[in-house]
Parts: structure tokens; C-alpha cells; sequence
């Protein structure tokens, strides 16, 4: 009991949290086990996106550029060379840590900050996916399947649909990006990110380098964002330069953690458990619609309509997202128990 | 005689066609606890960024212990032992007390351990321990000023400067404030402190030094300054004027 207690907090919940995780598909079926993947696929990349946008306050507008070389990476090295997603998987998160150190350092490098950052990765995720859509050796805007092979095949990291292997897949990939999550934000690292974010510049005069951990938190979740795309590549087999490099998943990427709660470590998984069956549900309601809706009936776009909605409200009314909100409420009624506003409690 | 611990020689500093600073020479010596005085405008707070590196100045050189810091960023000097506070306050709005301070001592650590008892410790001094866990933006002016103090003091300074930590004070306050610098002073850090409450700082300083136009027109012991007729003209003037009519 007193290891248990020695153990942060954070990753007390996180061992609670995982062995539910782990049992839960017994309870499930098969959709809603894929539902389930697709959850924890959102909260994996919003928790990549979130320590850049959430805890070093970098807000990105173009992570697809991350999700699209991981999912390019392991896919060539897979298809043309044999070698298995486990090793293009890392492969893609190197090669996409050095994309976004280089990236970052000539955004920051001259300056460019807050609106201008975000404007600025849109614009070169943009570029990507222009440079994709024509590369002859990633086969241009056609795509590139992944060859199917029969049963479930760990090393090639391809499963039947019927399995839970994929689940167990993602849980791990979830698992292990927000421990490096939690171990980050307890750290120097991490306290350096946040008082980027809330003062740059009296960061800089307590010895913060702004210009060297800006790049490192872009590195790290461009890295921890690749491992998505490859993820996702294995999981649809197939991918082209305006699935894996599109503006529609930069703002996906950025749309739970910013629902769920910028900047804390369950915001990105609150986030996905709320909207990622939302999601599903339009994208079904938009595929057959009951009678009195029957006019937006395969109208493409509703789901993203519905999403604009939601990212305007949460904005309005609950600017640090449901995790927010939710300890508002706490401090609330902690408040009204003990009498006092003592219950304010940082962090 | 041993180097001083900062030495400016012919600082200039301009804007455009604005000079704020202007050919400024003195030094510190380490433990002394020097103030800067004059009329808003005067090139204090400029003064300050280059020294702490936010920019480098036109003309002249700033020596730290010995070594040219000229131009210098920010978070090289704070390596170097110079930590400056804010005029403005600048809390980590939505962190704790304590892991503002934190930001501080992990100059020196990475042990999150070690940086959290030695962030408590100088929460402690600075008389914040009550508040130590609550969010930075729930503290008072004087709070605030206070935790401007606790994170600089937490990166370990040699030189401390200090951009009006007494203003938008109640004279109580002033009073607690300079009890704490004399006692951060006596763990021999040397300070350097920008300050409108004269009172305090006649009382605070070893020297003062008095800039006007950008332009340093006195420096010596407050007794010097008080009694000397060009800070009287430029500075003290209208007061000593009211005084005797």
C-alpha cells in the first residue's frame, strides 16, 4: 500500500485506467471494440498533438504533416523493402522528429509566434501534401495499398477484423505515449514547456531557452505523432497524399485535446471518448437518415459541420475543455461542503 | 582591489532617433546593493534589459565578473548568475507558487525531487508557503511581487536585479519587502534595484545612482544624492521647492 501511495498520482490513474482497458473488450462487441480502437487512436494523437499545443502552448494547425511521413515511412519501407511497421513505425517518428526540429527552428527562428505559428505549420503541412501528391517514388496522389496477408501477422502488424489484436495495438501506443506524457510534464522538461507557454519571457530571464525547447517539443510531438499514421496505415491499409497529409486531420488531431482540455493529461482521451462516437454517429445518421432528415442524405460534410458547432461552444463556454470544467465543478462543491475557497487547487 | 562584479562602460542605447540611454558608465561591487533612481522615462528599465540581455545596446560594454556579456540573451546571462524581476509582474499565470518557483530552481537540478523541496524552501522565505499551491493568477499585487522575488532568488543569483518591487505597495508592505532584500543581501547576493519609493531606497542602498535623460548625472552615497544641487534640479526638485515654501 505505501509503494501505491509513492506513485504519482497521475500514474496511479493511468494503471487503473489500463487494466480496465485491458479487460474491456470481454464486454464488447465487435463494434463497438472498433469504436474503441478508433478512441484510443484519437486520444493517442491528441495526447502527441497536446505537448506542443496544450503544454509548451504552441498552437499547430497542420500535424498532418507528422501523421502523413509516419504513415508514409513505415508504408514504403514496408511494401518496397519487406521491413516490418515495427521498425518503419520508429523510422517515421525519427524522420518526422528531424522534420519538425527543422521546421520549428525556422518558424521560431524569425520570430513567429501564436496566430503566425499556427498559420505557419497549416501552411507547410499544405506543402507536404503538394509535394506528396506529386512524388513519384510514394506514388503520387494514387496511394499505396498494403498487400493483405492471410490470418493475423504480428510481425507485419496486420490482423483479421475479427481480432482485438489491433485494440490491444493501440492501447499499448496510448499506454506508452502518455506515460512519456506524464514523465515529461514532471520534469524539468516539462516545467520549462509551461512557462514557455504562459511567459516567454519571463521564462528566458529564469534561464528558459525558448528558441531550444520550442524545437524539442516540436520534435517530440511530431515523433509521437508519426507513430499514429503508421498505426493507422497498418489499421486501413491503404493511404494517399489527402488521407495522410489532409488540413481535415490537422484540425481532427487538434479537436479532442481542445475539447477534452488543452494542456492536461486527460484532456485528449475525454476528448475522444466524447466526440469519436459523435463522429460515427453523423457520418451513420448522414449515411441513412431518418425519414424527416432524409435531405442530408449522403451529403458529405455534416460531421464536420457538427464539429465547427461543438469546437465554438466548448470555446465560448468552456475554454479549458471538459477536464476544465469538470474541476471547476469540483472546486464548486468542495467549496459549498467546506464553506471556505480554500478548495482552489492548483494544477 | 578586486573586479567588480558588474561594470558598464559607455552604455548607449537607441531607438531610432531616441537615445534612452546615454553613455553610461559605473559599477557594482559584489555585495553591495546599489539603486537606480530618476524621473519615469529616465532609461532605468532599459538600462536593466541590457544588462539581462533582452537586448544588446548600441554602443559601450557590459562586464560580468570580468567576462564581456555584452548582448548576451536572457537565459545565457541567468546561467551566468544575473537574474532580473519585472516591473510589470509576469506570474505563470495558471501553474502554482510553487511550480513557478520550481521553473526557477531547475536552473541548477533535474532532480524534480530535490527542485520541489528547494522551491517549498524559497516559497517559505519569501512568506508564500500559504498560498504555495494555489494558481499564480489568484495572488495578490503584493503576492505577485513577492513571487517575482521567490523565482529569481530560486536560480541562484549572484546579481540580482530588481525593476520596482515595491510599487503599487501599501507602505506595510514596502517595509516587509526591503526587510526581505537586506536579508537576500546578507546571503550575499548583490543587488541592483530600480525603486520610486524613495524612502525605501535611501534607506536600502549602499550607493545610488541617479539617471536623468538617459543619462547617469550622480552616483554615490544617499546621503551625496540628497544633498547634490543636479539631482535636486532634475529630480527632487519640485519637492524641495514645495518643502520651502
Amino acid at each position: 500500500m505505501s509503494y501505491w501511495r509513492r506513485i504519482p498520482h497521475d500514474f496511479r490513474t493511468l494503471i487503473v485506467l489500463t487494466l480496465i482497458l485491458l479487460i474491456l473488450p470481454r464486454f464488447l462487441n465487435q463494434f463497438l471494440v472498433s469504436l474503441a480502437v478508433l478512441v484510443l487512436y484519437w486520444a493517442y494523437l491528441g495526447n502527441a498533438w497536446n505537448l506542443l499545443g496544450g503544454y509548451a502552448g504552441q498552437f499547430s494547425f497542420g500535424h498532418a504533416m507528422f501523421y502523413g511521413i509516419g504513415a508514409y515511412t513505415s508504408t514504403v519501407l514496408l511494401v518496397d523493402y519487406g521491413i516490418s511497421p515495427w521498425v518503419g513505425m520508429l523510422a517515421g517518428a525519427a524522420l518526422a522528429g528531424l522534420f519538425g526540429a527543422v521546421v520549428a527552428f525556422l518558424l521560431f527562428r524569425f520570430g513567429i509566434r501564436g496566430h503566425f505559428f499556427a498559420l505557419g505549420t497549416f501552411a507547410i503541412a499544405e506543402m507536404v501534401r503538394l509535394v506528396a501528391s506529386e512524388l513519384g517514388i510514394i506514388n503520387t496522389t494514387i496511394g499505396i495499398h498494403i498487400p493483405l496477408v492471410k490470418g493475423d501477422d504480428w510481425l507485419r502488424m496486420q490482423f483479421e477484423t475479427t481480432t482485438v489484436n489491433y485494440y490491444y495495438v493501440i492501447l499499448g501506443l496510448f499506454v506508452a505515449g502518455t506515460i512519456v506524457t506524464i514523465v515529461i510534464v514532471h520534469r524539468k522538461l516539462g516545467f520549462y514547456f509551461m512557462a514557455i507557454r504562459e511567459d516567454e519571457e519571463a521564462a528566458a530571464a529564469l534561464g528558459v531557452d525558448g528558441l531550444r525547447y520550442k524545437v524539442m517539443a516540436m520534435a517530440i510531438s511530431g515523433a509521437l505523432t508519426a507513430i499514429g499514421g503508421s498505426f493507422f496505415a497498418q489499421y486501413f491499409l491503404f493511404i494517399d497524399p489527402s488521407i495522410a497529409f489532409s488540413v481535415a486531420l490537422s484540425v481532427q488531431i487538434l479537436l479532442r485535446p481542445i475539447v477534452g482540455g488543452v494542456g492536461t493529461i486527460w484532456g485528449p482521451l475525454v476528448g475522444a471518448i466524447f466526440l469519436t462516437p459523435l463522429s460515427e454517429l453523423t457520418r451513420d445518421l448522414v449515411r441513412d437518415p431518418p425519414p424527416f432528415l432524409s435531405f442530408i442524405q449522403g451529403r458529405a460534410g455534416v460531421d464536420v459541420m457538427l464539429f465547427g458547432l461543438i469546437l465554438i461552444l466548448v470555446l465560448l463556454f468552456m475554454p479549458d475543455g471538459l477536464v476544465g470544467a469538470g474541476r471547476k465543478l469540483r472546486d464548486r462543491l468542495q467549496m459549498r461542503r467546506t464553506g471556505h475557497d480554500d478548495a482552489i487547487i492548483a494544477n | 582591489m578586486t573586479t567588480p562584479l558588474l561594470q558598464i562602460e559607455g552604455v548607449t542605447k537607441q531607438f531610432g532617433g531616441l537615445t534612452a540611454v546615454n553613455d553610461v558608465t559605473f559599477s557594482l561591487d559584489e555585495g553591495e546593493i546599489l539603486g537606480l533612481i530618476g524621473p519615469n522615462g529616465a532609461g532605468k528599465t532599459t538600462l536593466f534589459n541590457m544588462i539581462s540581455g533582452t537586448f544588446a545596446p548600441t554602443y559601450g560594454r557590459i562586464f560580468f565578473d570580468g567576462a564581456d556579456i555584452t548582448g548576451r540573451p536572457s537565459h545565457k546571462t541567468c546561467k551566468l548568475g544575473i537574474t532580473r524581476t519585472f516591473q510589470i509582474a509576469k506570474p505563470f499565470a495558471h501553474m502554482s507558487v510553487v511550480n513557478n518557483v520550481k521553473v526557477g530552481v531547475f536552473l541548477h537540478t533535474t532532480n524534480p525531487h530535490t527542485a520541489e523541496e528547494k522551491a517549498r524552501a524559497v516559497v517559505r522565505f519569501v512568506g508564500l508557503e500559504p498560498w504555495a499551491d494555489q494558481p499564480a493568477h489568484t495572488l495578490t499585487t503584493s503576492g505577485r511581487k513577492r513571487l517575482e522575488l521567490a523565482r529569481a532568488l530560486a536560480t541562484e543569483p549572484r546579481l540580482l536585479l530588481l525593476d520596482e518591487v515595491m510599487a503599487g505597495l501599501t507602505p506595510t508592505e514596502s517595509v516587509d519587502i526591503v526587510e526581505l532584500i537586506r536579508e537576500i543581501r546578507r546571503s550575499g547576493v548583490t543587488i541592483l534595484v530600480i525603486e520610486h519609493v524613495m524612502k525605501a531606497i535611501m534607506s536600502l542602498s549602499d550607493r545610488v545612482a541617479v539617471l536623468h535623460h538617459g543619462e547617469l548625472i550622480a552616483i554615490g552615497t544617499p546621503q551625496a544624492i540628497t544633498s547634490d544641487a543636479k539631482v535636486i534640479e532634475a529630480y527632487l526638485g519640485e519637492e524641495i521647492t514645495i518643502a520651502n515654501a
